[in-house]
């Protein structure tokens, strides 16, 4: 106790004219850290975006103008990255959805072992990623020794090489696996705000599983479903360890997204030009989803207000 | 009525097998962690078996295991640690004392935590270069603190938005200063999201591998770098790569098995409670 009140700091005699001053320029520091560590590098990216800085040839350097940002355009190589890149995004989220759903209205009831099929199900989404795509690539798709190919040739089927045969797919299951707990957790609070007497009542009028569903469930559900659909879009967008683990963008650029090219074309072939015209691409889209993330639970929030 | 309560039996039976059905794989990697090499390869695969710890013992005295454990230990208690230092008191001001812009600045915290780290990684790597900063635990601690403070942000700004300003309005008019509002109402009165805001920068950043990946090598790279070297491993070496596997990924399940009612809250930044 007195080594509680030694700590404590004496107070001043006279009141500091400047005390509630202060204690309005609280978030002056965070902000200021926040403008030199995120805003500065990204003025920076912009700045090399014009350049034709290679690393591998520094001597050349020069302004090129548009040129990297036309490059984006042309480069014969980027239909098929656009391409895995929204087939990667899209269909993760759009599987992670529905399991998420399914697994959300499974968890919105009350029965024995609740709380542990709930903790069950969220560690997927724990794990650290790379711990993920290792145990995945090694344990359970390798051809030779893997769970899944050991089991289906035991019960007379094939024997598969995940990762070979079918590389996007193999991403797209792990990161639905890891992902699928997150648009869980945000539905299953959604239905937990959603008031039984409402089922209810419908239930009487003589609705069905699949109209409540539909007429009830889904409507109440449509912000939960937006906010969880665009922040799993702007994390799977960033998702660099599994790709890079499994099968390092390839074979070919087959499994290479936006993200990874541009760190293809930074650490591979040290294009800093190029890759930071890239990524000014990657930024403007992230902005975008994020303005509508922003949009939407500011609305949200006004909405509550009103309410109240 | 039968019928319907025998359903619901029959959901929450199916309910608990899609849970074992969705760990099984981290059950497994963790029971593989004790088998001997040869015992992990067996198929069907073993579950009666004679444990043995020695796939730990040679985890940890790899010198390179046991030095990116440290490093990963340091980087992200010193990182949450710079982050709470700056995103409370922030937190605090823009929850009481708003203006007109802090609906915006709010707005604007939030947008720097997604930029993405391909945009930012090439200057970043530069300017690490430059600077000795490259291949630092200081330098991974300086981007891990920007990448935690719009989550310290946020989650606390929900969090203090729920204290009632009378309290600490009457405690300013018994003149007490700021650091004993924080120490003495604050920090007590917000604690449990105090917690769950710590536990979630500790999840984020012990997992991170872009920026580490990129911005070490061996002297400050933390575990999510040494457990990607085992791509390559081409499963030969699955007992030992469990064994390293399981003690990575461990304190982070931990602790989001602790923190997960405020889970959803943070990673949500606070718009779904």
């Amino acid at each position: 106790m007195s080594t509680l009140q030694n700590s404590v700091p004496t107070t001043g005699t006279a009141r500091p004219p400047d005390k509630s001053y202060l204690r309005q320029k609280l978030a002056r520091p965070a902000i200021i850290y926040l403008i030199v560590l995120t805003q500065i590098p990204v003025v920076f990216t912009l700045i090399y975006s014009f350049s034709n800085w290679n690393l591998l040839r520094p001597d050349r350097t020069r302004f090129v103008a548009f040129q990297n940002f036309v490059d984006f355009f042309t480069n014969p190589d980027m239909p098929v990255i656009i391409r895995n890149t929204l087939v990667f995004s899209l269909s993760i989220v759009l599987f992670s959805l529905i399991f998420g759903m399914m697994l959300a209205l499974l968890l919105n009831r009350q029965f024995r072992g609740r709380g542990l099929a709930r903790t069950l199900l969220i560690t997927p989404f724990l794990i650290m990623p790379t711990v993920s795509a290792v145990m995945w690539k090694n344990m359970l798709f390798n051809p030779a020794f893997g769970l899944i190919s050991s089991f289906l040739v035991s019960i007379g089927g094939p024997r598969i090489d995940w990762i070979n045969t079918y590389p996007m797919f193999s991403i797209v299951v792990i990161v639905t696996w890891e992902w699928t707990p997150f648009m869980m957790l945000i539905l299953l609070a959604g239905l937990q705000s959603l008031s039984q007497e409402y089922i209810e009542a419908a239930q009487i009028d003589g609705a069905g599983p699949i109209e409540i569903f539909l007429y009830i469930i889904v409507p109440h559900l449509r912000r939960y479903i937006e906010i969880g659909v665009l922040l799993e879009v702007l994390f799977v967008l960033n998702i660099f360890g599994e790709i890079f683990v499994t099968t390092t963008g390839g074979p070919a650029i087959d499994t290479t997204t936006l993200t990874f090219d541009i760190y293809k074309e930074a650490f591979l072939r040290w294009n800093i030009g190029r890759s930071s015209a890239y990524g000014v691409f990657a930024v403007i889209l992230a902005n975008i989803v994020t303005i509508v993330f922003l949009r939407i639970t500011r609305s949200g929030t006004q909405q509550n207000k009103e309410a109240a | 009525m039968t019928s319907r309560k025998l359903g619901g039996h029959f959901l929450s039976v199916m309910t608990v097998v899609i849970a074992i059905v969705v760990f099984f794989p981290i059950f497994w990697m963790v029971l593989t962690s004790f088998k001997t090499e040869a015992d992990a390869f067996i198929y069907p695969p073993l579950v009666v078996f004679q444990p043995t710890l020695e796939n730990y013992n040679i985890a940890l005295a790899q010198s390179g295991y046991f030095r990116q454990l440290v490093n990963t230990l340091a980087i992200t208690g010193f990182s949450t640690a710079v982050a709470l230092l700056l995103g409370v008191p922030a937190a605090y001001t823009l929850a009481f004392h708003p203006t007109k812009r802090s609906n915006f600045t709010l707005m604007w915290i939030m947008s720097t935590r997604m930029l993405p780290p391909v945009g930012v990684i090439v200057p970043l790597y530069i300017i690490f270069q430059n600077l000795d900063l490259f291949d630092t635990h200081f330098g991974m601690i300086l981007l891990y603190t920007a990448m935690n403070l719009p989550l310290v942000i946020w989650m606390m700004h929900s969090f203090l938005s729920d204290i009632p300003y009378e309290i600490l309005e009457a405690s300013q008019i018994d003149g007490v200063t700021l650091i004993q509002e924080f120490r003495y109402i604050i920090v007590p009165l917000a604690l449990p999201g105090l917690m769950a805001t710590i536990l979630l920068c500790f999840i984020f950043t012990w997992n991170e591998f872009f920026l580490a990946f990129n911005l070490t090598i061996t002297k400050a790279a933390p575990l999510s770098v040494f457990i990607a070297s085992f791509k390559t491993s081409e499963g030969l070496f699955w007992a030992k790569m469990s064994a390293a596997a399981t003690i990575t990924a461990l304190p982070v399940v931990i602790a989001g098995w602790v923190s997960q009612n405020s889970l959803v809250r943070g990673l949500t930044a606070g718009a779904v409670k």
